[in-house]
C-alpha cells in the first residue's frame, strides 16, 4: 500500500504510538521474566520497577542444578528423536504421494489427512491405557511415539506440496545410471527439498518442546519430565522462591525464541503453508 | 518408473502403522471405553451403555466447561481475528512499513513460547503479591481494579483468555500479513489516486481479498478454543470453585482426579465431535479436499 507522500503524518504517528504500546505490552512481561531471574527473592517482592541490585547468575545456576537441567536434557533428547522420526517418516509417505500412481493413493491421503482431524485431547485418556500394557508408560518412548504419530499428518502436506513441483526428469536420469528408488529419495529428493524437509523439522520440534498434556499423563518420573512439566514440578516445590523460579522459566523460553530469530524466514513459510498453528 | 506397488507399501507403511496405532486406534479404544465404567488402577470394567452419554446432557460442570469454551472462541476471534487483521493491515500500510519487521517480530515472540512456560509467567504475574498487573494499575491510576486475578471466581476466567489473546495474536496477525502481502499493489496504487484513504482502503480491499484468510483464521481459533488445556491447567486447575473449568480440563478431572476413566472418554467423544464438525469446515476452506478429488481422478 503506498500513501500520500505528506511528511511524518497524524496517522502515522498515532499509529506509531498504539504499535508501540502493544509492543511494549507483550514485551514486559517477558523482559520482567528474565530480570526476575537476576533479583532476590526480596528485590521481586519489594519493588517491582526496580532493576537487580546485582546482576548475578546464582539463579539461573540454582535453576539449573535443582532441576531445570535434568528436564532440559530430557526435552532435548526427546524433541530430537521424535523430529527425526517424524520428518523421516511423512518424507516417506510425502514422495510416493508426489510420484505414484496407484489404486490406494487417494485412500493413503484420506487416511493421512484424517489424522489432522484428530487431536490429542481426544485420544488422551485411550493412550494412557494402551501405552501401559505395552509397557512404553512412563518412559521416553512414551512421548516419542505418540509425537510422532500425531505430527505425521501435517508433516505429510507440508513435504507433499512441495514434492511434487520438484522437476522430475532428474529423477529419470538417476533410474536411467541405475540408482534405486530409495537411493534417489535419499540422495536426491530429500537434498533438493532442504528448506522444506527444514521447515518441517522447525515446526515440529517447537511443537514437541513445548507440549504438556501427554507429558503430564504419559511420564510419572520426575527424572524423565520434560521442561514444561519440570516447570510446573518445580511450582510446587519451590513455592515462594520466585526468583529461581523466574529463571527456570526463562531457560525454558531461550531455546525456542533463539531458534525463531534464526529461522524466522523458515518458520513463516512453513506457517502459511501449513495453517495449522505449530 | 514409479509404478511398484511394492514400493509404494515399503515407503508408506511404517508411518501409517504408527498413525494406525497411536492416533486412530486410541480413537475407537475412547469410544469403546465410553461405555463401561472403569478405573485407572482396576482390571475389571462394568458395562454400562449409554449412562454416561445421559450423564452428559444432566451433568451442571459440562455446561459450565462449554459455556467457558464458547466464551473463549468468542473473544479469541474478536481478538486474534479483529485485532490481528488491524495490526496487519497497518504493518503493511505505506509509510507503516518500514516499521515493520521490528513489530512483526516482536509481537509473534510469545507464540513460538511454550503455553506452560506463558502460563506460570503469568501465574506470577497476577500474583497480588509479587505480580506486575496490579502494580501497573495503580501506576496509570486504575488501582482501584487491582484485584487477586487467578484466585476470585469473577475476573479468573477472563485473566486466563487474556492470556491466550496475549499469546495468540501474533501469529494470527501473521498470517493477515503474508495473505495481504499477495494483494496486487496495483489495486492500491489506483485506489490512491481515487483519493482513497487509509480506512477505506482496509474496508473496500483488504477486507473483501483477504476473506479466505479470515475464515481460515476463524475456525482455527474456534478449533484451538475447543481444545484449551495447558493454559488453564497451569494457571487455575480448573478454579476457583470450577469457574475456569473447560471441555478438556474437566475430561482429565473426571479421568485422573475423580478416576471415572468411562466418563471422561464420554467427554473425550463429545470433544471429539464439537472438533470434526469444525475440522471439516477447515479442510473445507482450504482446498485440500479438492486434492483428494484430483488424485481419485489421477488414480482412475
Amino acid at each position: 500500500m503506498k500513501s500520500h507522500r505528506k511528511k511524518f503524518s497524524l496517522f502515522e504517528f498515532i499509529m506509531l504510538i498504539i504499535l508501540s504500546v502493544y509492543a511494549i505490552t507483550v514485551l514486559y512481561p517477558l523482559f520482567w521474566m528474565v530480570i526476575g531471574g537476576f533479583k532476590t527473592n526480596k528485590e521481586i517482592f519489594g519493588n517491582t520497577w526496580a532493576l537487580p541490585s546485582s546482576w548475578s547468575l546464582q539463579n539461573y545456576k540454582d535453576a539449573w542444578r535443582i532441576g531445570v537441567g535434568t528436564y532440559f536434557m530430557n526435552s532435548v533428547i526427546v524433541t530430537l528423536t521424535a523430529t527425526v522420526f517424524t520428518v523421516l517418516l511423512a518424507a516417506m509417505i510425502a514422495f510416493v504421494l508426489a510420484r505414484y500412481r496407484y489404486r490406494l493413493k487417494s485412500a493413503t491421503f484420506i487416511f493421512v489427512l484424517g489424522g489432522m482431524m484428530l487431536s490429542p485431547e481426544v485420544c488422551l485418556i485411550s493412550l494412557y491405557k494402551l501405552l501401559q500394557q505395552i509397557h512404553l508408560y512412563n518412559t521416553r518412548w512414551a512421548l516419542i511415539i505418540p509425537y510422532t504419530a500425531f505430527r505425521i499428518p501435517i508433516s505429510v502436506f507440508l513435504m507433499w506440496a512441495y514434492f511434487k513441483e520438484l522437476p522430475i526428469e532428474v529423477e529419470e536420469s538417476a533410474y536411467m545410471d541405475g540408482c534405486s528408488t530409495f537411493g534417489v529419495f535419499w540422495r536426491m529428493v530429500l537434498p533438493m527439498s532442504k528448506p522444506v524437509v527444514a521447515t518441517t523439522a522447525l515446526l515440529a520440534a517447537i511443537n514437541f518442546w513445548n507440549e504438556f498434556m501427554f507429558g503430564l499423563v504419559f511420564i510419572e518420573s520426575s527424572e524423565l519430565k520434560t521442561i514444561p512439566l519440570g516447570m510446573m514440578n518445580l511450582k510446587g516445590q519451590l513455592a515462594t522462591n520466585w526468583a529461581v523460579m523466574l529463571s527456570g522459566l526463562t531457560i525454558s523460553a531461550l531455546p525456542m525464541i533463539i531458534v525463531y530469530i534464526i529461522f524466522q524466514k523458515q518458520l513463516v513459510r512453513g506457517m502459511m503453508v501449513g495453517s495449522v498453528k505449530g | 518408473m514409479y509404478k511398484s506397488k511394492k514400493e509404494t507399501f515399503l515407503f508408506t507403511f511404517p508411518g501409517l502403522l504408527l498413525m494406525g496405532i497411536f492416533v486412530y486406534f486410541p480413537l475407537f479404544l475412547s469410544f469403546f471405553y465410553s461405555f463401561f465404567k472403569w478405573s485407572a488402577f482396576s482390571t475389571t470394567k462394568t458395562f454400562v451403555g449409554f449412562a454416561y452419554y445421559k450423564r452428559l446432557f444432566t451433568d451442571p460442570l459440562i455446561l459450565a466447561a462449554l459455556k467457558n469454551n464458547v466464551a473463549y472462541a468468542f473473544w479469541s476471534v474478536l481478538c486474534q481475528c479483529g485485532i490481528g487483521l488491524v495490526l496487519a493491515a497497518v504493518l503493511e500500510y505505506g509509510r507503516m512499513r518500514k516499521y515493520e519487521t521490528f513489530f512483526r517480530t516482536t509481537f509473534f515472540v510469545p507464540s513460538i513460547i511454550s503455553m506452560t512456560v506463558i502460563g506460570l509467567l503469568w501465574y506470577f504475574a497476577y500474583n497480588p503479591k509479587i505480580g506486575i498487573v496490579n502494580p501497573l494499575l495503580k501506576a496509570i491510576g486504575l488501582g482501584k481494579y487491582a484485584a487477586d486475578w487467578l484466585g476470585s471466581s469473577k475476573t479468573a476466567m477472563g485473566a486466563v483468555i487474556f492470556v491466550s489473546q496475549w499469546q495468540n495474536i501474533g501469529y494470527i496477525m501473521l498470517l493477515f500479513i503474508v495473505a495481504i502481502q499477495k494483494i496486487d499493489d496495483s489495486i492500491f496504487e489506483s485506489a490512491l489516486i481515487d483519493g482513497a484513504n487509509g480506512v477505506q482502503n482496509f474496508f473496500h480491499i483488504v477486507v473483501p481479498l483477504v476473506k479466505d484468510t479470515i475464515l481460515v483464521t476463524t475456525v482455527i481459533t474456534i478449533i484451538g478454543a475447543f481444545r484449551v488445556f495447558s493454559e488453564v491447567y497451569v494457571m487455575t486447575g480448573g478454579g476457583p470453585g470450577h469457574t475456569t473449568e473447560t471441555l478438556a480440563t474437566y475430561m482429565y478431572r473426571a479421568g485422573f482426579r475423580n478416576d471415572e476413566m468411562g466418563y471422561s472418554c464420554a467427554i473425550a467423544t463429545l470433544i471429539f465431535v464439537i472438533l470434526l464438525v469444525l475440522t471439516m469446515l477447515q479442510m473445507k476452506g482450504s482446498g485440500n479436499l479438492e486434492s483428494v478429488r484430483q488424485m481419485k481422478k489421477e488414480s482412475e
